[in-house]
């Protein structure tokens, strides 16, 4: 039986994906704007940082006035978990513009070298935000759980571009500025792959009730 | 977001102005009313007849005075010992009708399961009793209570006497024989009153822990009060005015002595109505008494319902406020 | 999937009631089929599910109440505190006393309030005035009724709002100091204010009292209850702890009926 009630659960839905597509586009422009040193794809990717803000507000006004009609069971879980994978995604957005951010300044100097670590992070890091969201469209929690251990690895690319960095700046002081702005680039996408296994969790808790957070690495 | 599509739906324009005459409803209205009226109108006629002809002869002295054998003497008849008969006939009905009706119908509404058979039969039983002619009562009365039960008391309490003591028409064949012709009344009377009590009141009492009679007798009945007196009043009325049950079981044309005891005859002011009518030797003559005692009739019996209408205002009063 | 002993809290707990394969037949229906469930004392255990799915036959079952329907027949076992209650000697007067009820819609008696409740206790011996008036008054403040109606204790029940003559039906229950209250839909019939009062009743009245309560207000049921048993076309279907059953039932039916799919 469809409910009223259905229609705007898949308003909420939507709009969680709007977010997500919104969130990921601004993460590819701000890396290609870093790769191709184009300041004028930074900017934009600043500039759009207010719409993601304004579609959480959006979702979370959904959700509370959703709350107030007190669904129960599998409804309840749908939209807590709502509210926090957008929480997520405007963390996402966030993290995206402060790329941008470091992008306009790394276009100021010399490029360093070739990129070659960051594209990669970014990449599995991306790979993970699509499939948490798909794994949340389709319900599906086993490819949810896929997606945590990835973060280790993008962890791991974070923990060596950050050594290597460090030697460089110690060996060629002119380029501190530079190597500071790549770490906190770094740091940037390593923190996106967080919000991607946090989404990814929050699958798990939706489709089986089980709350799997802070289980440290055994979460099978 | 709507789940319905934007309908257009061409409704009519609200006009509240009166619409054309209801001519039915003007036509039933007029018919309720004439049929009221013209009750009322009977009414006022029959009473006003008996009071307008019957007021003369009906004085103090009328109501107090009988005793001697004048009753066809206009200036001297009075009908003393008659109302003190139909009273005490009535007050005696009522002793016999109240306890056996109140508890058949208690039996039928609370005890009794739905569709058994016994049940059938009794209900069966009180619906005819509600259909036969009054003179049938009579006759019952006559042939059991008198002729067997009269005389089988006689014959195993006194025998060998030369006296009939309990055997003849008598004051108390005659209440029971009204009592047995009200009986429906009180039964149908009581049986509404008790199935007007919401069943949630028993089921309250029953959870409490109170047995079946307990939640009887102490949330039920008192519910009931005012309907079993309904059925009372109804019961009263019927029999003050009733001629023919007692006609074989003890009214009888001249009783020497005010009504004493109950294996005595009695005279009775319907009974009366029936002797001025056919055993005065002068009927135009003693007319003014025929109406009279009528009157006097009239007045008893709603001076009896009166009572009983106040009993039952008396506690109904008492049931809606403090206790 | 069924589990008889629902929570954490209730498995410590004694076991006030107990059917075992219950049955019940009104005429040629089969109203309960095979019902088995243990209630926890000094809890509050909700039943719900849709109307005519059994719940409120069970609850009759507890007090015998279904012995006032025709036709009536009950096969299995019902234990209330250890003693075998469905068969045919037992002191039905004596089991009222112990397991009280509270109806849908209040049926206090058109007597005083004083005496709504002094009936209960004139009924199982109490003569004494006294003795009487602290119980009336104490079950009246247990029913957090007492300030409301102190000053009229001798005015008639039925003058009294439907949310307060409710109250004054659970004071009269709880005066003769049972030990397991049952509710059938107490609250369905009163609006919000005095739902909520009941409800605040209710988690106040589980100290003292194990409570079962048919309810068909969701809602209502995760507020108050600890377990809560899901009852579909006379079988049990899911019985838990409530916060299970209201936010991850195992049930597919138990999820459709909670979430307003069905029903």
């Amino acid at each position: 039986m469809l409910r009223h009630f259905d229609l705007e659960l898949t308003e909420l839905k939507e709009k969680l994906l709007i977010m997500g597509s919104r969130a990921e586009a601004s993460v590819v422009n701000a890396i290609r704007a870093l790769v191709e040193r184009d300041d004028d794809l930074a900017r934009q990717v600043k500039e759009q940082d207010s719409i993601v803000d304004a579609l959480e507000v959006e979702v979370d006004d959904l959700s509370i006035s959703l709350l107030s009609k007190a669904p129960l069971a599998s409804d309840l879980r749908l939209i807590t978990v709502a509210m926090k994978i957008s929480q997520n995604l405007e963390r996402v957005a966030d993290e995206a513009t402060t790329i941008a951010r470091r992008t306009i300044e790394l276009n100021s100097e010399p490029p360093l070298k070739a990129y070659v670590d960051i594209p990669r992070m970014s990449g599995i890091a991306l790979e993970m935000l699509r499939t948490a969201l798909d794994s949340f469209i389709k319900l599906d929690p086993l490819r949810a759980r896929q997606i945590i251990p990835r973060d280790k690895e993008v962890d791991e690319i974070n923990r060596q571009l950050h050594r290597e960095l460090s030697s460089f700046m110690v060996e060629k002081p002119a380029t501190i500025t530079r190597c500071l702005n790549l770490m906190v680039i770094s740091k940037s996408l390593e923190r996106i792959a967080d919000h991607a296994t946090n989404v990814a969790e929050e699958v798990v808790y939706l489709c089986e009730a089980r709350d799997i957070r802070h289980t440290g690495k055994q979460s099978f | 977001m709507s789940i319905l599509k934007e309908q257009e739906v061409a409704r009519p324009e609200m006009d509240f102005e009166k619409s054309s005459k209801d001519t039915g409803s003007i036509l039933c209205t007029g018919l309720t009313l004439t049929a009221t009226l013209l009750i009322i109108a009977i009414l006022v006629v029959i009473i006003g007849n008996i009071a307008w002809f019957g007021f003369d002869k009906f004085s103090w002295r009328f109501i107090t005075a009988g005793l001697e054998e004048q009753m066809f003497d206009v200036e001297r008849a009075g009908v003393l010992p008659m109302i003190l008969g139909t009273t005490a006939r009535v007050f005696l009905m009522t002793i016999f009708v109240l306890p056996v009706g109140v508890i058949t119908a208690i039996y039928l509404t609370e005890y009794s399961p739905k569709h058994s058979v016994l049940t059938r039969i009794i209900r069966g039983a009180v619906n005819n009793l509600a259909g036969v002619p009054s003179i049938v009562f009579g006759l019952f009365g006559l042939g059991f209570f008198i002729n067997f039960i009269g005389s089988n008391v006689d014959a195993i309490f006194y025998p060998g006497s030369d006296k009939v003591i309990w055997g003849k028409p008598a004051l108390l064949w005659a209440s029971l024989t009204l009592a047995v012709m009200t009986l429906p009344v009180v039964i149908v009377a009581t049986e509404e009153a008790l199935r007007a009590i919401p069943s949630g009141l028993r089921e309250g009492s029953l959870a409490l822990g109170a047995t079946k009679l307990q939640t009887i007798a102490r949330v039920v009945m008192p519910q009931a009060m005012p309907g079993i007196l309904t059925g009372a009043i109804l019961a009263i009325s019927r029999a003050a005015g009733e001629v023919a049950p007692i006609l074989f079981t003890g009214a009888a044309v001249f009783v020497p002595s005010l009504p004493k005891a109950l294996n005595q005859e009695f005279m009775d002011l319907g009974y009366h109505v029936w002797v001025l009518t056919t055993q005065s030797p002068n009927v135009d003559k003693t007319q003014p008494l025929l109406y009279a005692t009528v009157l006097t009739l009239l007045i008893l019996t709603f001076s009896l319902n009166l009572v009983a209408v106040l009993i039952r205002a008396k506690i109904r009063a008492r049931m809606r406020s403090v206790h | 999937m069924l589990s008889n002993n629902p929570s954490k809290e209730s498995v410590s707990r004694r076991k006030i009631i107990t059917t075992k394969d219950l049955n019940l037949w009104y005429g040629a229906s089969h109203a309960l089929k095979k019902i088995s469930i243990d209630i926890s004392e000094k809890l509050v255990t909700a039943f719900i599910g849709p109307s005519g799915c059994g719940k409120s036959t069970l609850l009759r079952c507890f007090n015998r109440m279904n012995d006032l329907i025709d036709h009536v027949r009950i096969e299995g076992g019902i234990e209330i505190n250890g003693h075998e209650i469905n068969r045919k000697n037992i002191n039905v007067i004596e089991l009222r006393k112990r397991v009280g009820m509270v109806f849908q819609r209040s049926n206090p008696f058109p007597k005083s309030i004083h005496e709504n409740i002094a009936y209960g206790l004139k009924l199982h011996g109490l003569a004494d005035r006294t003795a009487i008036e602290e119980r009336v008054e104490s079950s009246l403040r247990g029913a957090a009724l007492w300030d409301e109606v102190k000053d009229r204790l001798n005015s008639s029940a039925l003058g009294l709002s439907g949310g307060q003559q409710q109250r004054l039906c659970i004071a009269r229950a709880i005066a003769i100091k049972p030990d397991i209250l049952l509710m059938d839909e107490p609250a369905s019939a009163l609006d919000p204010i005095a739902t909520s009062k009941i409800e605040d009743l209710i988690l106040e009245l589980k100290r003292e009292f194990t409570i079962v309560i048919v309810t068909h207000n969701m809602q209502q049921a995760a507020r108050i209850s600890d377990s809560t048993a899901f009852f579909y076309l006379g079988e049990l279907i899911e019985y838990d702890v409530t916060s299970k059953i209201f936010t991850n039932p195992s049930n597919r039916q138990t999820e459709d009926y909670v979430t307003g799919r069905f029903g």
